[in-house]
């Protein structure tokens, strides 16, 4: 047993979507062993950093424990909504797969129930 | 037990036609319910109707009631969609046209649904205390008031259920929160109750959140094994089989291709939700956190555990309001250096900006293939060898002009700009930016004016 780092990409599924100025971003853990992974170390305050150059407004975390999944609400990330940004990605659509690159620190032995 | 299937037709104003007529020819299903509206969708529509005062409903209307008409007098289903944008009654009128166009449809009853367009009465609004300060921020309606082009509130299921009760084939709708066009179905078959039965509307609304986004549920955007999913190009819309008890199955028409999984499903769970213990709509605050979904067989997930809480006092208005000009151009640059290259034009047209004079209360660079999706996070994938770069310039302005102005900066570079400059892709017309409004109205004002009127063919 050993600790790796791995991004995101190779562990979860997510979809992230817009309304207003707001994008949500939901993240899903293939097994309870990743889950508990993801509670600790992909945190509101990691997402925030992660997009700090994105994100203007808070970043806040809702958890959803029987799905294995997480909810990233992200205020203030569109440049001022779908119809009023300059931003090629308008809708918010490529955020979900931006967070993919985030890596985490994961114990080897639970990589085996994770995506690939 | 009951149950009743319901089909998604559409996800927004554009989609493909195809999956609802395979889904009304070989679904089976008793209901078939069109999402037309987008948040944006209302302002495309808004700029038809100042255009000409007979549109602003969408237009694809005319071939979806063409292909679809005939199957809802032969098979007995029914049409519900929103279709009618800012123009109900022209979606109306269009879809009777259409009807006597195809012939043999008589006794056909269409059903229309006003009094989600506020705008007329905004000022009334005001007048009886209500203050239209944007729900998020609490910014004052003031600073926009001069400057709305449309206001819509977000209706529920009840006048679509009305509808049905006079015997509705068709019910066309302006902006009604997407989910209701699937709940309503349910709440006139079943007898449920709107103001009591929080728990069978939540499932109810859960089941037309996942239908809402048409094939984003049945493999389409699809971040797990999407290489998996097969048939992309021969999508079956989902379609949902509804028990009385409210629980139910996704699943889609037979030999359609993409997939319908517990993997599926639980992306579209959670699209476009914020607090997921509490999904505000006009009819249930839904309550998703413990939502249990199981595979019961190839391309079919049942789904139950939603539970839900008494109705908001308030329906959600979304208005628009202008919001400036965008002005762009893109153009690209070819190996060797190709970043470098696309990075000195972009400090030569800032230069030139700023020495002409023109002042913009934005100005926006992107390097497409490099960073114009994801933005300055993490690092940049190696730039050097990239063989071209795409550079996109664009610009925030209140002034249509200085817009356009921008183009014109970039054909010089063609011979006085940094070597290998290709693809330019003309210059683009400013485009009018348009600004959301979000906030809470009372129900009681707003379904004041809400109208349902139902037609028959002749």
């Amino acid at each position: 047993m050993a600790l790796v780092r791995k991004q995101l990409r190779h562990l979860v599924q997510a979809r992230s979507g817009d309304k207003g100025n707001t994008v949500n971003i939901a993240v899903f853990a293939p097994s309870a062993e990743v889950y508990a992974v993801l509670l600790r170390e992909v945190t509101a305050e990691r997402v925030k950093g992660h997009f700090q150059s994105m994100v203007n407004g808070e970043v806040k975390r809702y958890v959803l424990p029987g799905l294995h999944a997480m909810n990233f609400v992200c205020k203030e990330a569109l440049g001022g909504g779908g119809s009023a940004t300059l931003r090629m990605d308008n809708l918010g659509k490529c955020y979900a797969a931006n967070l993919m690159r985030l890596e985490i620190e994961i114990d080897d032995t639970i990589l085996v129930s994770a995506k690939s | 037990m009951r149950t009743i299937r319901i089909g998604a037709g559409q996800g927004f104003y554009g989609d493909s036609i195809i999956p609802a007529i395979e889904t009304a020819r070989n679904g089976n299903v008793d209901y078939l319910c069109f999402d037309s509206l987008a948040e944006l969708t209302l302002a495309i529509l808004q700029k038809d109707r100042q255009r000409d005062p007979a549109r602003g409903y969408a237009s694809d209307i005319s071939s979806t009631m063409r292909e679809l008409l005939p199957l809802v007098k032969a098979k007995g289903l029914k049409l519900i969609t929103n279709a009618g944008g800012m123009n109900p009654l022209g979606a109306l009128r269009e879809t009777e046209r259409v009807a006597h166009e195809l012939g043999g449809l008589q006794g056909l009853k269409i059903a229309v649904v006003t009094g989600d367009d506020v705008l007329p009465k905004l000022t009334s609004f005001t007048a009886e205390g209500v203050s239209l300060a944007h729900m998020e921020d609490g910014r004052d309606f003031a600073a926009v008031q001069n400057r709305i082009s449309f206001a819509n509130a977000y209706l529920g299921a009840e006048p679509i259920v009305e509808a049905l009760r006079q015997g509705a084939d068709i019910v066309i709708t302006g902006r009604v929160s997407d989910s209701a066009l699937f709940l309503a179905p349910l709440i006139h078959e079943f007898g449920w109750h709107v103001e009591q039965d929080w728990e069978l509307l939540a499932q109810g609304v859960l089941m037309g959140h996942l239908m809402e986004c048409s094939g984003q549920v049945s493999g389409g955007n699809f971040s797990g094994d999407w290489q998996s999913v097969e048939s992309l190009e021969n999508i079956g819309f989902p379609i949902a089989e509804v028990r009385e008890d409210g629980e139910f199955v996704m699943t889609k028409a037979e030999g359609t291709g993409g997939l319908v999984s517990v993997a599926t499903v639980k992306e579209q769970l959670l699209y476009e939700i914020h607090d997921p213990s509490s999904y505000m709509t006009p009819d249930v605050v839904l309550d998703l956190t413990n939502v249990q979904l199981q595979d019961i067989g190839p391309n079919r997930v049942s789904v139950t555990g939603a539970s839900g809480a008494a109705r908001p006092e308030t329906f959600k208005v979304v208005m628009g309001y202008a919001d400036g000009w965008l002005g762009q151009a893109i153009w690209g640059y070819s190996w060797p250096d190709a970043v470098a290259k696309a990075k000195e034009a972009d400090r030569i047209i800032r230069k030139q900006i700023e020495a002409l004079g023109l002042h913009y209360e934005e100005i926006r660079t992107d390097y497409m293939g490099l960073n114009s999706l994801h933005g300055s996070v993490l690092a940049q994938p190696p730039a050097e060898e990239l063989n071209e770069v795409y550079l996109r310039i664009a610009v925030r302005t209140n002034n249509r002009d200085a817009a356009a102005k921008l183009g014109r900066l970039v054909p010089p570079l063609m011979l006085s700009g940094p070597p290998a400059m290709g693809a330019f892709l003309g210059v683009m017309k400013p485009r009018e930016l348009l600004g959301m409004w979000s906030c809470l109205v009372p129900r009681e004002i707003i379904e004041r004016s809400i109208r349902v009127t139902v037609t028959e063919v002749v």
